[in-house]
């Protein structure tokens, strides 16, 4: 098939960038986006022109590295899959496609597609773990039972991958689904009860710090999730909040 | 330089134990003033990264990728081995070791190996301690399945994501580390050289992927933890960003590169769908579990079916070769990877491939399915079951066990694995080669350590399921953290190492130097394109099946394209920014150097053994005819090359291997 691109470029994060029009052809219905991006860029590279820059590495929908804001939503039409797992033949011959980066506030633009997502590594570093140190030392594996209930939603949540399409496609660019994800695998189980107040209240805090925005319940992250994290997370995330507020 | 393993004496089982008794600490205070830079933050650079924070050293981490859970490690599915033995089915230390030793095919290293299978357990109660959602049985108690290769249910696993699980892990408790100032975290950077002074390990010198800037980076010590390199072959399961360069650069300054040859061909792969393919994607080894893999018997049914006028399950039970049962009965499906992957090139090879590449094979469910919903049906106390009730039942079982698989697989192939069987065909994996290291896990650059799948140490010629988490976390958390320590209880009044001295500066110039050729060479062809002709090369002739001939060209091929690459590679942008094609410019020149000593390797070794199959080494006659026939009495040895400038002049030393615990016995799946 042949398609038309409309991309976004921008130099770097302190220019201003703009939408360009490009024209790939041949393109088979077999090729993931990325594959037709690669088709793209080797041309550019042919012809002299510098390669549109995107973040992309496993290429099998795991690592959160890839993002693209596809036809207006985060990750393209497809449901559950990221952009690296998208395929054109959710495309038709002769088609526009727009390509935007991510966009939010807390995610500046680095390059062209690429944007820079370190707001989400501060609000881990701010109570994303469970204080135990490297000994050997620490009880055997089975010494606490876990209802495979818990664990298993503990894993549902902890499914997350990192990559922001919820704060993408969010119209407040907000991180809840992505903070409630990380809260809730801990909430979850016993292992992380003892700082369990103080997570919620440091990852919240440097949330909000970062500049995400609030959530208003529309539910656009859980649609655009490519992991189906739940709306659920959010929830108990500000249960969990409470809690601590009148502990 | 003679090799020297460092094992400690007496027995294995003590080893560890004895050794850990008598090395040298640095104490609490001293630790504070000793720095260790950690390049890659997958499973080993993560965890070796928090361990060493924790202890109180001054740990630098540096990625390639915007945060440290990205790294590849993050797409391991199956599972993590440990012999906990909590099914009570017989696991213990020594089975465990004796399994990872065999699995080898007897080419890796006793000492290491115990240890490995000895910690293998407290990895395990570490993760559940970090809050790690391992699977859980109704009683809330750790589940494990079983994998290829072994007698025993040791695997515990976390979905069909044990990978990301883990790593999310070791980088929760490195990002507890970040927050209290011990780990400095340099995302978006990229190691392009190591520094030696005074004959040691002294710092780094990488590139800001965001800035272009070039800087400097001291260190008392050098952790490389940077992965595997299957990507020489251009298309693997690895990630697009996976490279061997800092395995190499240590390699170019000293460090001998172990065992180059030695790389794992999964069997169970989705496969090729056109030259635009940039990369391969693995179905987890358990689908072997219950599918069944054949091809037609006959020429006029593969060429229907690529014309698509016939369908695979239009062909009866006996119009179908099941060749792994047929040549196979003890293990079936089930044999090891490196045997099932031959074996479906061997079909392909003669021309029985299943789809328009002629590289596939099937994968079928329609047995599984059909033995569940009987089952199911006898439980749930239905009398004649409907051929319709019984596939429903049966579909519901082996969605409950495959579902996501099964999705992944219907995303990119776009056709419904429930209704007709899955192609699959091998693809390039995991390299079990690697830098050289002693049993302190100390490359033979004093100061310089190598640890997870960028090492050569634990898996020999071929690695078993999920044995790979198990030793990228064994020696991040608990072998690494203490063997560095032996070595730094040197350097507690050495202070601050200077960036500001004639080793960092020529280092710096030589990178900016190669840095500044690429982006003015302007040449005709992009990176990609000489990547390509290197993996074909590679896949060709060095890949599942190997000879003299074929390896001969291969390296004379790939010394060529190495040649071209350097006088036609174009990379456009400048050297200052974010320039992804000058990244990969220097992935791939260090890929091409790298291929041609693979191949000299295999040369090399002209005995078949694990992973590395040559086509002179095979069994003439009897029960094991034309199986693969491993020569211990002139190969039992690991082959470490020394740089010497062209790889063809690399230097071979080679560290004997003795097997005092463990017979030396013929791998028979039959």
């Amino acid at each position: 098939m042949n398609l038309t691109l409309k991309i976004w470029r921008q130099a770097d994060s302190s220019s201003k960038g703009q939408m360009v029009d490009y024209k790939v052809t041949e393109i088979s219905e077999h090729m993931s986006f990325l594959e037709m991006m690669d088709v793209l860029n080797e041309q550019l590279v042919n012809s002299g022109e510098e390669p549109v820059a995107f973040d992309h590495d496993c290429r099998e929908g795991i690592c959160g590295m890839c993002s693209m804001y596809i036809n207006g939503e985060a990750h393209g039409p497809d449901r559950g899959v990221t952009t690296c797992q998208l395929h054109m033949r959710m495309f038709k011959d002769g088609d526009t496609i727009t390509i935007e980066p991510f966009r939010a506030a807390a995610f500046p633009v680095i390059k062209d597609l690429v944007v820079d997502r370190t707001s989400f590594e501060r609000i881990q570093q701010a109570g994303g773990y469970i204080s135990v140190n490297t000994s050997g030392n620490t009880q055997d594996a089975n010494s606490i039972p876990i209802s495979k209930h818990a664990a298993d939603e503990a894993m549902d949540a902890a499914t997350c991958i990192g990559c922001g399409a919820c704060v993408a496609t969010c119209k407040n660019s907000s991180a809840m689904l992505f903070v409630g994800a990380k809260v809730s695998q801990y909430a979850l189980l016993p292992q992380g009860q003892v700082e369990a107040a103080d997570r919620v209240q440091n990852m919240v805090a440097q949330m909000d710090l970062e500049g995400f925005g609030n959530c208003t319940n529309t539910g656009a992250c859980e649609v655009e999730c490519p992991k189906g994290i739940s709306l659920d997370n959010i929830a108990r995330m500000n249960r969990e909040l409470m809690k601590a507020a009148v502990k | 330089m003679a090799l020297d393993s460092k094992v400690p004496q007496g027995p294995i089982k003590d080893k560890w134990t004895d050794y850990k008794n008598h090395i040298d600490l640095v104490n609490p205070a001293n630790k504070r003033n000793i720095d260790v830079i950690v390049v890659g933050t997958g499973l080993a650079g993560g965890s070796a990264s928090a361990t060493l924070a924790e202890l109180g050293y001054n740990v630098k981490a540096f990625a390639y990728q915007d945060s440290p859970r990205r790294a590849h490690s993050i797409a391991a599915q199956g599972g993590i081995n440990a012999a906990k033995n909590y099914q009570g089915d017989g696991d213990s230390t020594y089975r465990l070791f004796y399994d990872t030793v065999k699995g080898g095919d007897y080419r890796s290293r006793e000492a290491n190996v115990y240890r490995l299978a000895e910690v293998s357990a407290n990895i395990i109660d570490q993760c559940v301690a970090q809050g790690v959602p391992f699977a859980r049985d109704y009683g809330g108690l750790l589940d494990n399945r079983s994998f290829g290769g072994v007698l025993v249910s040791r695997t515990f696993y976390a979905k069909g994501q044990t990978g990301q699980q883990l790593l999310l892990g070791a980088y929760s408790a490195m990002n507890r580390q970040i927050a209290r100032g011990k780990i400095e975290m340099f995302n978006r950077h990229e190691m392009l050289d190591v520094v030696v002074v005074d004959g040691k390990a002294r710092g780094i010198i990488a590139r800001n992927l965001i800035t272009g800037e070039i800087e400097r980076h001291s260190a008392h010590a050098v952790v490389i933890a940077s992965g595997g390199y299957g990507n020489v072959f251009f298309l693997s399961t690895n990630a697009m960003g996976s490279n061997v360069s800092a395995g190499w650069k240590i390699h170019k300054k000293g460090a001998y590169f172990a065992n180059p040859c030695y790389t794992q061909i999964h069997p169970t792969c989705i496969p090729r769908s056109g030259d635009y393919q940039s990369k391969l994607t693995l179905m987890s080894e358990s689908l072997r579990n219950d599918g069944r893999i054949w091809v037609p018997k006959k020429m006029e049914d593969v060429l229907a079916i690529r014309e698509g006028k016939k369908k695979p399950v239009d062909l009866s039970e006996d119009e179908r070769d099941y060749y792994l049962e047929r040549r196979y009965p003890a293990f079936g499906n089930l044999v090891p990877r490196d045997v099932a992957s031959r074996a479906a090139k061997e079909r392909c090879d003669a021309g029985f491939g299943v789809n328009a590449t002629g590289e596939a094979v099937y994968l079928d469910f329609a047995s599984a399915i059909e033995r569940y919903g009987k089952e199911q049906a006898k439980i749930q106390n239905i009398t004649n079951p409907s051929k319709e009730k019984i596939y429903e039942l049966g579909q519901a079982i082996v969605e409950a066990k495959y579902g996501n698989l099964f999705q992944m697989y219907e995303k990119i192939v776009d056709q419904n694995p429930y209704e007709t069987p899955m192609m699959i065909y091998p693809a390039v994996h995991y390299t079990m080669g690697g830098v050289w290291v002693d049993y302190n896990l100390m490359t033979t650059i004093p100061g310089c350590y190598c640890i997870g799948e960028a090492n050569f140490s634990d898996h020999g010629a071929n690695r078993l399921g999920a044995s790979a988490l198990m030793q990228g976390l064994a020696d991040g958390y608990f072998v690494l953290p203490y063997t560095i320590g032996d070595y730094l209880s040197d350097d507690i009044r050495t202070g601050k190492i200077s960036t500001d001295t004639p080793e960092f500066e020529a280092a710096e110039k030589e990178v900016t130097e190669r840095i500044n050729f690429f982006v003015n060479n302007k040449g005709t062809k992009s990176v990609d394109y000489f990547h390509k002709r290197l993996g074909k090369v590679m896949w060709d002739k060095v890949g599942m099946s190997r000879n003299a001939k074929g390896l001969e060209e291969a390296m004379a091929e790939i010394k060529a394209i190495r040649e071209e690459f350097w006088k036609e590679v174009s990379v456009p942008g400048t050297a200052n920014e974010m320039n992804p094609e000058l990244e990969k410019a220097g992935r791939v020149a260090d890929f091409l150097e790298l291929g041609e000593l693979f191949a000299k390797d295999a040369l090399m070794r002209s005995e078949s053994c694990g992973g590395h199959f040559r086509e002179e080494s095979a069994e003439l006659d009897g029960p094991q005819k034309g199986e693969a026939k491993r020569n211990d009495e002139e190969f039992a040895f690991v082959a470490a090359w020394e740089y010497k400038g062209e790889p063809a002049d690399a230097v071979l030393h080679k560290e004997e291997l003795e097997f005092k615990d463990i017979e030396l016995k013929q791998r028979s799946y039959k």
